[in-house]
């Protein structure tokens, strides 16, 4: 019993910090631009999808999906950005119009999807991020887990530096604090929120690469689920901190793993529980914006 | 519109009871026209919270869900006729929006999501395989005792005549009226006199007794359903693309975009249904981007006032 603990916590932990990187572009996206990008997870899956088909035709290391995602988000994301985003911005609700537009482009990139890659599940090699398992505390997770949290927490520190030590960094979180001041000193607002977009995406797409081994596999209809598991995570944290997102990964994390050592069979409902909880009991607290005015 | 009082609404309730009694005697598929009025109901029962309030409720299907399993729960415990089941449906689904009303204190796309999440708690928990005793767990539950296609035919039809009849009342009254002001600004509405809290509430309970309603007939016609078929959140999305597409806030918009799109999936989205999918992925954005107020906006845009 009590190795079936710190199995689920040392899990829990892993999961978590992963499930962080998996949350953070959402949470930049809506940070920066008050625009809630709803096709999040498809993006996710589309990274999932890149490196599988690296592996696949080309023999590479699925890794080579992150800096694909890369590519991939600068070329759909730019486009993409100046095609909706300042023209949502315009309008009478960009929040609530953004959501639904995304929902949209959801819904295009996993019919898309199906055409492409098929419907069905895919995994990736279980050898090719190291065939064995590394143990703490006589806790044994394979090694791919180990990758994937190496990849988030160089992913997630990386943006806090940029945030910290950058002066694309600073203008991005002048332009969080304040949309307008940020444009009256200066700022080339548009172009900040373009590269705040496309780090978005591109950090959803190389999370997307270790879905296959985290998640199992990787098929065209996941998105909609990451979607609101990173809703979850990006709501328990706070928004537009980087370090929020983490303590959101964590909770769902631990909370998911303890879930399926003890009760398994309800382990699916932990994210929209920690969501409708978290939303009622601190609409305010953990998200400022989310308290109607009468 | 208003000065025309409630002909407008009788109107159109008119017409609707004519159309769908006549068609079932020249075209044969009844059961399309059965899927197509459900689509109608559900799509304005959407549209008389999303188009008075401005809460789009992305977990809609969740109300149509409880409608099914209260009013299939009550035909198999009870010896209630299937009508007072089917009522049973729909306040199963009020009693689940009291206990979601909180969600309401959440604006925007934060009330949207929490309701999504809302109605896949609901379905996991009834489709889980430990309640199998109560819900059937993933392989639902089977009524066909009461199989009666007819008669859920016109109860389905009794629904459509009442959503339409409310979204009338709604277009048309002084309830009416103070939705609409509290949509544009809640504060100054709050100072005008109106009650924003309790007429918000009550048009959530009705918009959810509809889905319950519609929830419970959909589950009598078919008479054997997984959990999937009555809480696939394909039903939610076709609701507001249907009602995006109409025309949010207007009477008629939610029942032409839900009747015309609902031909077109079954014209090609059954047999291609990522084709389907591109399709309204599509029509959503370029909705969002160009006609936030669907095609009946084309109308207005031209000084004829739509109802």
């Amino acid at each position: 019993m009590v190795g079936l603990l710190e199995y689920a916590v040392i899990g829990g932990i892993l999961y978590g910090l992963f499930f962080s990187l998996i949350g953070i572009g959402l949470n930049l996206i809506f940070g920066v631009m008050r625009i809630i990008n709803l096709a999040h997870g498809q993006f996710i899956m589309l990274g999932g999808f890149g490196a599988y088909l690296l592996s696949r035709d080309l023999g590479l290391n699925p890794l080579f999906g992150i800096p694909l995602a890369i590519a991939g988000a600068i070329v759909i994301g730019y486009p993409l950005y100046y095609a909706v985003v300042p023209r949502l911005q315009k309008s009478h609700d960009p929040e609530m119009l953004s959501f639904i537009l995304f929902f949209g482009i959801a819904q295009i990139i996993e019919a898309l999807a199906v055409f492409g890659f098929g419907a069905d599940q895919r995994s990736l090699p279980g050898d090719a991020l190291g065939a064995g398992n590394l143990g703490v505390l006589g806790q044994e997770f394979p090694d791919s887990w180990w990758v994937a949290v190496l990849v988030s927490v160089l992913a997630i520190g990386g943006l806090y530096g940029y945030f910290a030590r950058t002066k694309l960094g600073y203008a991005t979180r002048a332009i969080m604090a304040d949309r307008d001041e940020a444009r009256a000193t200066g700022i080339n607002v548009d172009r900040v929120s373009a590269i705040a977009f496309v780090m978005g995406l591109a950090l959803a797409g190389a999370a997307g690469v270790f879905v296959p081994y985290l998640l199992g596999s990787v098929s065209p209809d996941i998105g909609t689920g990451l979607t609101t598991t990173s809703f979850a995570i990006i709501i328990i944290g706070s928004l537009g901190n980087p370090l929020g997102t983490v303590v959101g990964g964590l909770v769902f994390g631990l909370g998911t793993m303890l879930m399926q050592t003890f009760y398994a069979s309800w382990s699916n409902l932990v994210p929209y529980v920690l969501l409708v909880v978290i939303v009622l009991i601190r609409p305010s607290g953990l998200l400022g914006k989310a308290v109607r005015h009468a | 519109m208003r000065d025309r009082g409630a002909w407008p609404g009788i109107v159109v309730v008119v017409l609707l009871a004519v159309v769908f009694l006549i068609l079932p005697h020249v075209y044969g598929n009844q059961s399309l026209l059965f899927q197509m009025m459900t689509f109608v109901v559900l799509t304005q029962g959407l549209n008389l919270l999303y188009g008075f309030t401005g809460y789009l409720p992305f977990g809609y299907v969740g109300f149509f869900g409880a409608g099914a399993y209260a009013t299939s729960l009550l035909v198999l415990h009870t010896d209630l006729p299937v009508i007072a089941c089917v009522i049973g449906g729909g306040i199963g689904s009020i009693v689940i929006a009291i206990i979601l009303g909180p969600l309401l204190r959440l604006s925007g796309a934060y009330f949207s999501i929490a309701n999504l999440a809302a109605s896949q708690i609901m379905f996991f928990v009834v489709s889980n395989g430990n309640l199998s005793k109560i819900t059937g767990g993933p392989y639902g539950l089977k009524i066909d005792r009461v199989y009666a296609p007819e008669a859920s035919y016109l109860t389905m039809l009794a629904i459509l005549l009442l959503a339409t009849g409310l979204a009338a009342y709604f277009r048309a009254s002084r309830f009416g009226l103070g939705l609409r002001a509290m949509t544009q600004d809640p504060v100054s509405a709050a100072m005008a006199g109106i009650d924003v809290v309790r007429q918000r509430v009550l048009v959530w309970l009705a918009s959810a007794g509809i889905a319950g309603l519609a929830g419970g007939t959909y589950a009598w016609n078919l008479s054997v359903f997984y959990p999937d078929a009555v809480f696939t959140l394909q039903i939610s999305v076709f609701a507001i693309v249907f009602a995006l597409f109409g025309g949010v806030g207007t009477v008629i918009g939610p029942i032409i975009g839900a009747a015309s799109l609902y031909l077109l999936y079954n014209g090609i989205g059954i047999s291609f249904p990522q084709g389907f999918e591109l399709l309204y992925g599509a029509l959503i954005v370029l909705l969002v981007l160009f006609l936030p107020n669907g095609v009946s906006s084309l109308l207005t845009r031209r000084g004829v006032r739509v109802f």
